[in-house]
């Protein structure tokens, strides 16, 4: 150090500081512990980690926009590699090809998914996806309101008002049949106007039944010259309609099931995707394209249509996005690769038996109506305990001292539904943990 | 000296789909369904799938080697120097890593009951806490899932500061000419128009033009601190004054954290608020593009406003608190991205006082040496601010170089892959021409800085004698020089495998 200092003609690490007001200066001691040996970092961490009761822990019935699936050990093995993990956003395409090409896989099977033409490289999660949708709507129709369904996702409106607010568009809701909780089509054609700039439907839905009218919902939207916003869970994709074959404008969603874990709420991975020239200027994000060598010899890929973006248009980029959730991206390569149209299609059968089972486990047991909704589910439904006579956080509670972690509380979100938790079962879940579940419910509720 | 002799690899690997065959599943460590056709016989006719989506058929070594090829044609800082400024490509403590792998926190649900996350919740409060009083903030949210994330946040923060205080006339936000691309773009997603301020010869924000632009529709200030020239911006006492007695807020950009932990903190340089990219200053790994994390720390004044949920501590449980009734709302679903969090956490317990000291010390220092050593290669020099030592960057400038051989300094950075140096952040910022941003970090060596200005020199040589090699370079990386204009233009644009390209 001494050395480099005297070469560079400094004679104290602290005269290149000097700068720095003495009144600053004086008072930035950090006041935080000691450094540490590796070996004690891990014991302290692992330490406090181990108070945590994971799902591996114990059988957990929690989804709702962030669900339980198996990760293949490949997967975490692809993403754990330095070359990747390591990196930066690859501004310097020639050295960074192997992201890239990941990048443009990756676009590409989210487009295939979900029936759309273009995907960008990722957005934050569901939730900031869906956000700058609505702004792209906004933009693109010069209106200013945005529809929503009323059994949004309540974290997702949270977010989504956000970053409508501050641009005055307004954010209006659209009632959903009490029965079935399809999109109350009659309440949509009296809300849409031409002050509409898209509607946005959620397939499947927060809690968990999936809409069938989505094509009309699509041509009421287009009829009044919005944009018609699609969100999604991309697994429930391997068996329902893609969103690109009913008439999306842009698709949204949260790719964390295709190979990340919880994590405790994040890292997450924001799906975006739309279709047509006049969105493709507008989309948000980082998006990459195949191009060739400057001699023409050999395909190679890098970043496109970087006008849009913050670095170049500054005040007047589509989105102030900069890092964004590349990694997690390469997981949902990696997945989707994996299984396969052919895996896709098992996961989703297994799935849908187990959800199909806890129905019929559940239905029967007295004072429990599950699901609430009268429609197709997937993954996910409502159970009312309004029969019991017990409350969701006291179920929850009994619950959680047997060792099961039940299904979220949605009654403070939507009042009107009584006492409703929404309850999720993937692949992860085995038919015992229902049977478990089922009889569990049973000595709670006295039935 | 150590001679680096770089090639990397060339695999010609095709894409994922084109190693495709009929019939091959990868993974098959799910259970399966029994009469799984039944099962999908009942998705009902009009939200069935009519074909199934063409993903790619292909085993599991398969997936394994084709990501592991492209893993191979692909940069990090675990292969070498990484110096893009502003960026803070510091190596990242594989330790971190390794916390971060157990299901103690892969296999939490953000939703589950308090009593079962109390290890989690009290490596977020205690993140919060470090960080706080790193920065000189009262108060954190560690929602922000990045740093252009955080200044939305931020921004977001003041508008609910001067709306609580019923002055809604604040529509104006002011930055300098020399700020990253993201403030000026966060404040214009937010709604408020961008007021420019120009730098000075001394590469500081002129304060008398600060003074002329500042005024009743001042809703804040973005700067950061040092500057993106590395210069630190000594008046800062000054100009928050100037923002403060005009009603507007101080807003901290941390991408520059990394120059002065322990050495100033934004909370006494006067600032509101401040993000801090924990995947920059804290060492988590930067992914590709992604995860990073930005929290945001505030004054006392404006915590209330803080997203919703904070993590909170009532001296024997940890929980979350959503009644804040003033509170902006959520900028994203659940928490924030914890498992970041945590990897900034064991980072921090890693270095220590001391250690987080030594961060900005040696940082320091080698960007000095290496602006030092560079701005007297023939072609280059270090423009603005003469004589004031810089921080953790520093921007030279190629346009002599440009002017006197034809070589830019984008041809001085495909070059520099050549010798397997990851070339510093070009063409920014704006008010230099022919910019190279270079931030070395603390995690290199002196022989890493010396081989790097080695390398710049060769190139200057080159550049003076026969710039051929310059000009086609590079040559050592996976593809020689690409066509980017290509890549968005309408007839060759070509965003996924199934667009056709015209």
């Amino acid at each position: 150090m001494r050395q480099m200092l005297k070469e560079i003609g400094y004679d104290t690490i602290d005269a290149m500081f000097s700068d720095i007001p003495q009144t600053i200066r004086s008072k930035a001691e950090i006041v935080i512990p000691q450094k540490s040996p590796e070996c004690e970092v891990r014991q302290h961490v692992q330490g406090l980690l181990s108070k945590n009761v994971s799902t591996c822990d114990m059988v957990s019935f929690l989804g709702a926009g962030i669900w339980p699936h198996y990760v293949p050990a490949v997967v975490d093995a692809i993403v754990s590699r330095g070359e990747f993990l390591t990196s930066y956003t690859p501004y310097q395409a020639e050295v960074s090809q192997g992201m890239l090409q990941a990048m443009f896989e990756y676009q590409s099977l989210i487009c295939e998914l979900t029936g759309m033409e273009v995907a960008n490289s990722s957005m934050y999660d569901w939730s900031t996806a869906l956000g700058e949708a609505a702004r792209v709507a906004v933009r693109v129709t010069g209106r200013d309101q945005f529809i929503v369904p009323h059994y949004i996702h309540p974290e997702r409106f949270s977010a989504l008002k956000v970053f409508c607010e501050p641009v005055d568009v307004e954010v209006t809701e659209i009632a959903q049949e009490r029965r079935t909780g399809a999109i109350d089509l009659a309440d949509l054609r009296k809300k849409v106007s031409d002050r509409t700039a898209g509607v946005y439907l959620e397939y499947p839905s927060f809690l968990g039944f999936v809409e069938q009218n989505g094509e009309e919902i699509g041509k009421l939207v287009h009829n009044a010259g919005g944009l018609f916003v699609v969100g999604c869970e991309p697994i429930s994709l391997g068996i329902l309609k893609p969103p690109g074959h009913f008439g999306a404008d842009i698709v949204v969603g949260e790719g964390q099931p295709l190979g990340s874990h919880m994590n405790f709420g994040g890292p997450l991975l924001g799906i975006f995707a739309s279709k047509g020239d006049a969105l493709l200027r507008q989309m948000p994000g980082r998006i990459i394209g195949r191009t060739t060598t400057q001699d023409g010899k050999r395909n190679a890929y890098c970043m496109a249509l970087q006008t849009r973006e913050q670095h170049i248009r500054r005040e007047k980029a589509t989105s102030n996005i900069c890092t964004n959730e590349a990694l997690l991206a390469v997981a949902a390569s990696a997945y989707l690769s994996l299984l396969g149209p052919r895996g896709l299609a098992d996961l989703c059968s297994i799935i849908l038996h187990r959800t199909d089972y806890a129905i019929h486990s559940l239905q029967n047991i007295r004072g429990i109506r599950a699901p609430g909704f009268d429609a197709f589910h997937f993954m996910e439904f409502t159970v009312n305990f309004d029969g019991t006579g017990k409350k969701v956080s006291e179920v929850n509670d009994e619950l959680l001292r047997a060792g099961i972690q039940g299904g979220l509380d949605v009654s403070r979100f939507f009042p009107e539904l009584g006492q409703t938790a929404l309850y999720c079962f993937t692949e992860v879940h085995a038919r015992k943990d229902i049977e478990m579940l089922a009889d569990r419910f049973r000595k709670i509720l006295g039935a | 000296m150590r001679k680096l002799e770089f090639a990397q690899a060339r695999w010609k690997e095709p894409l994922i789909i084109e190693l495709s065959e009929q019939g091959k599943v990868g993974f098959h460590g799910f259970p399966t369904a029994e009469n799984r056709e039944n099962i999908l016989s009942c998705v009902p006719q009009q939200v069935r799938r009519e074909s199934p989506p063409a993903l790619p058929e292909v085993s599991e070594v398969e997936v394994m080697r084709h990501y592991t090829r492209l893993s191979q044609q692909n940069y990090g800082v675990d292969l070498g120097i990484y110096p893009l400024g502003s960026c803070t490509m510091k190596y990242n403590p594989k330790i971190c890593d390794v916390v971060a792998a157990s299901h103690k926190i892969q296999e939490l649900h953000p939703y589950q009951d308090v009593s079962t996350v109390q290890g989690i919740l009290q490596i977020l409060y205690e993140a919060s806490e470090f960080l706080a009083e790193i920065v000189g903030m009262d108060k954190i949210t560690l929602q922000p899932a990045a740093g252009a994330h955080g200044e939305y946040t931020g921004v977001m923060l003041m508008r609910a500061y001067h709306h609580d205080n019923n002055d809604f006339e604040r529509d104006e936000i002011i930055i300098p000419d020399s700020a990253h691309g993201t403030n000026p773009a966060s404040a214009g997603t937010a709604g408020y128009k961008v007021v420019e301020v120009p730098s000075g010869a001394d590469g500081c924000v002129d304060r008398e033009a600060l003074k002329s632009a500042v005024g009743r529709k001042t809703a804040g200030f973005m700067i950061t601190n040092p500057n993106t020239l590395g210069i630190f911006e000594r008046e800062i006492l000054e100009m928050a004054g100037i923002v403060h007695d005009a009603g507007g807020l101080l807003y901290y950009d941390g991408a520059n954290l990394n120059a002065i932990l322990s050495k100033a903190k934004p909370g006494d340089m006067g600032f509101d608020i401040v993000h801090i990219n924990l995947h920059k200053t804290f060492a988590t790994p930067h992914g590709g593009g992604g995860p990073g994390a930005g929290p945001v720390g505030v004054t006392r004044g404006l915590t209330e406003y803080l997203p919703v949920p904070t993590v909170e501590f009532n001296g024997t449980k940890y929980y979350l608190d959503y009644n804040r009734p003033k509170s902006i709302g959520k900028v994203r679903a659940f928490f924030g991205s914890s498992a970041i969090v945590l990897r900034a956490y064991a980072y921090i317990l890693l270095l220590g006082k001391e250690g987080l000291e030594t961060v900005s010390t040696v940082a320091v220092l080698n960007s000095n040496y290496m602006a030092q050593k560079l701005r007297k290669i023939r072609g280059f020099s270090l423009p603005l601010g003469e004589g004031v030592p810089r921080k953790h960057e520093f921007v030279l400038s190629a346009s002599n170089l440009a002017k006197e051989t034809g070589v830019s300094a984008l041809g001085v950075a495909k070059r520099l892959l050549d010798f397997g140096f990851h070339p510093p952040t070009i063409y920014f910022p704006l008010n230099v021409e022919e910019a190279m941003m270079v931030e070395p970090t603390e995690t290199v060596s002196k022989l890493e800085l010396d081989a790097m200005i080695d390398a710049f020199g060769k190139i200057s040589e080159e550049a003076y004698a026969n710039s051929d090699v310059i000009k086609t370079s590079p040559h050592a990386t996976t593809v020689t020089r690409i066509d980017e204009a290509k890549a968005s233009r309408p007839k060759t644009l070509q965003l996924t495998w199934q667009m056709k390209r015209s």
